[in-house]
């Protein structure tokens, strides 16, 4: 594992210094993270062992140029041609994937590119993920918005113009319960036609109480497929639990849920791998549940407070890239979200091939939306970020490039029924 | 010809082009009809907009009608609450009716949506549903008051043209109610034949959405489905499909 990751505050005690380090160095210290913890609801399902069946056994470094050639010509994507796709062998086929996976693009979503915005309420967290700003270990301004704070940002964010919200907290059930998270979505359901959550996986009728909140979306981050890797970069606390997250999609149809995103954080692992872990969860999900809407994300590492050395490693834009129009070929029908931890011109160039959906006028702050929308200081507190963005773009902006390139921005596209 | 009038509903049409509305710069709305000609336009409820930033109804030039269509919907129940809301919004009574069980191909329950055509129907609704080419739902359809049949020529967005076409000649044969032609038209050409074979109308979205240039599309469409409509009327000619025909008739021998 990369000690780059590691970073000791001055801020910590002796006891939690001693702890941390011996989380890091010392497996048998740590959780098994296959085991459940009590109140973890298990679900009977078949489709982590279909997923994992295809990561374990793909050997990318075998496929060719004609296999590549061969899975641009299929009418339809097959797994097999997807894994050529995805392989180094098609790196000098990019243009031709961009220009098929545009056309899929069209076929589906025609010009149009959905609007959204990230709301964090909370930014405490129990977790130990070494990459993640937000770890409990990492020195940071802590904070969680109150109902009136929550109702503030989210009336600064809905008089933009925005008409679709992410609300998100950092992974503590204690300083961010249910309750309070069901709060926020009733909030968000007045000021907002459409409100996503990434928060901590729960159990299915913990989302079917929020789905009742208003909430309609869930996304949950697998990070890494590869559940090995997992284990040395989640070190404590309930995301530890590699199969519990697995399954948090599942639960949140279950729970009625209308949709669900998934991602690997590109960069963790074998980038190759788990883009195709990622899409194949897509895929064996929307056969078990086909009336639910699916999307992807592709978040490469971004550098956290504290440490400026995090970074994708060796997912650079035309790996980013390939994976994007990989995902489209294979999946014409889902939404593929480019956040803006990736550069106005890299998002740009993406939504006219694949992408449909990205994030404005962003803050992954707490409490911050009015400085940063108004440029009026504040003398309230505000928590930190969670990493640092690269595409600083406000709603206005981003609306008048999208329209600049031929598309149609959407800000919602969604009833709540 | 002047009086070949397309009519749902009890209202009368001139034109035989249905505008989809989804998938295009809402600044090319006003444009694509004016090419098109088109009388009717559909408008997703769901994209329609109660703020003042891109409200796609102030794009729809007056006198066209709106169409209200219920995506998003995964039951009838859903539809039932969608086509309300539409008209709570001011778009009127026509409503077409629009319910996926499947986010990937997009295809129409039938089922669903014969009973959220019984219902809407009831509440004075003009209901054009969605369908999958089926006779037997066809004519529950009709049964339950609908005001149009729109089959599937292929999958939507696909740019396919009739891949159903066998199927759909057959509800233009057995069904009383206008068959509307929706998804999956991609050419002029697939539309003109559409047309040839009886289809009251065409609908088409992507088609147009994804063209170079949409103006022209849109007036390449228009001119298809009105020569399409014109052969129909009158009535096309012996189609040879194979070989040439014997010039002496087979039943020449018989004698009174």
């Amino acid at each position: 594992m990369e000690n780059k990751f590691f970073v000791d505050s001055e801020f910590l005690s002796e006891a939690a210094l001693e702890r941390k380090h011996r989380l890091e160095t010392d497996p048998t210290f740590r959780k098994n993270h296959m085991e459940y913890m009590p109140g973890m609801e298990k679900i009977e399902s078949d489709v982590c062992d279909d997923v994992l069946a295809h990561m374990n056994s793909y050997d990318y470094s075998k496929y060719t140029a004609k296999d590549v050639k061969a899975a641009l010509e299929h009418e339809t994507c097959s797994i097999e041609d997807f894994k050529a796709l995805l392989s180094p062998a098609a790196e000098p086929f990019l243009e031709q994937m961009a220009q098929r996976a545009r056309l899929e693009t069209s076929k589906h979503f025609g010009n149009t590119v959905y609007l959204f915005t990230p709301l964090y309420i909370a930014n405490y967290c129990e977790n130990y993920c070494v990459y993640c700003g937000f770890n409990c270990y990492n020195h940071i301004n802590r904070m969680k918005l109150s109902t009136e704070q929550i109702e503030h940002e989210m009336k600064v964010i809905a008089d933009s113009g925005m008409e679709e919200i992410l609300i998100l907290t950092g992974e503590s059930r204690a300083k961010s319960d249910i309750q309070y998270i069901g709060e926020a979505c009733k909030t968000a359901r007045k000021y907002f036609r459409m409100v996503g959550l990434e928060i901590y996986p729960v159990n299915t009728d913990e989302y079917r109480y929020l789905h009742e909140c208003g909430a309609d979306y869930v996304t949950v981050f697998q990070e890494t497929y590869d559940a090995d890797r997992y284990e040395q970069l989640h070190l404590l606390g309930h995301k530890r639990i590699w199969p519990y997250r697995f399954d948090a999609q599942e639960r949140a149809l279950r729970g009625g849920m209308r949709g669900v995103a998934f991602s690997a954080l590109l960069g963790l692992a074998d980038f190759r791998k788990d883009a195709l872990a990622s899409a194949l969860h897509v895929y064996y999900l929307q056969r078990k549940y086909p009336h639910a809407e699916m999307s992807l994300s592709c978040p490469r590492l971004r550098p956290i407070i504290n440490n400026e050395n995090i970074n994708p490693l060796d997912v650079h834009e035309k790996q980013l890239c390939q994976v994007l129009c990989a995902y489209r070929i294979f999946l014409p029908f889902v939404g593929i979200t480019v956040s803006s931890r990736e550069s106005a011109e890299f998002r740009n160039g993406i939504v006219k091939i694949a992408a449909t959906k990205v994030s404005a006028g962003v803050s992954t702050g707490i409490g911050d939306h009015e400085s940063k929308y108004s440029g009026k200081e504040t003398e309230d507190t505000q928590g930190d970020e969670q990493f640092e963005i690269d595409d600083n773009r406000s709603l206005t902006k981003m609306y008048k490039d999208i329209s600049d390139e031929g598309l149609q921005p959407v800000l919602n596209d969604y009833l709540y029924v | 010809m002047n009086n070949d009038k397309l009519i749902i509903g009890g209202r009368e049409f001139d034109s035989r082009f249905i505008l989809g509305s989804g998938k295009y710069s809402l600044n090319l709305i006003e444009a694509a009809v004016k090419d098109a000609g088109a009388e009717i336009i559909t408008l997703a409820v769901r994209r329609a907009n109660t703020k003042d930033r891109e409200n796609i109804l102030d794009y729809i030039p007056k006198g066209v009608t709106l169409l209200p269509n219920t995506s998003g919907a995964r039951n009838a129940e859903e539809a039932v609450r969608i086509a309300r809301l539409a008209r709570e919004l001011g778009c009127g009574d026509f409503v077409k009716v629009e319910i996926m069980r499947d986010s990937k191909y997009l295809l129409p329950d039938n089922q669903e949506t014969v009973k959220a055509t019984e219902i809407l129907a009831k509440e004075g609704f003009v209901v054009m549903p969605y369908m999958y080419p089926d006779l037997n739902i066809a004519r529950d359809l009709v049964n339950a008051g609908a005001a149009a049949v729109m089959p599937l020529a292929s999958p939507i967005g696909s740019n396919k043209g009739l891949a159903t076409k066998d199927f759909i000649q057959i509800l233009i044969d057995e069904i009383d109610l206008p068959i509307i032609v929706d998804a999956g038209i991609g050419k002029p050409s697939q539309a003109c034949e559409a047309m040839e074979m009886g289809a009251a109308a065409i609908m088409a979205n992507t088609a147009l959405a994804t063209a170079g240039n949409l103006p022209l599309m849109a007036q390449a469409f228009r001119q298809a489905i009105e020569a399409g409509r014109k052969a129909y009327l009158a009535g096309l000619g012996r189609v040879l499909t194979r070989g040439a025909s014997a010039s002496d008739p087979l039943t020449g021998f018989l004698r009174n």
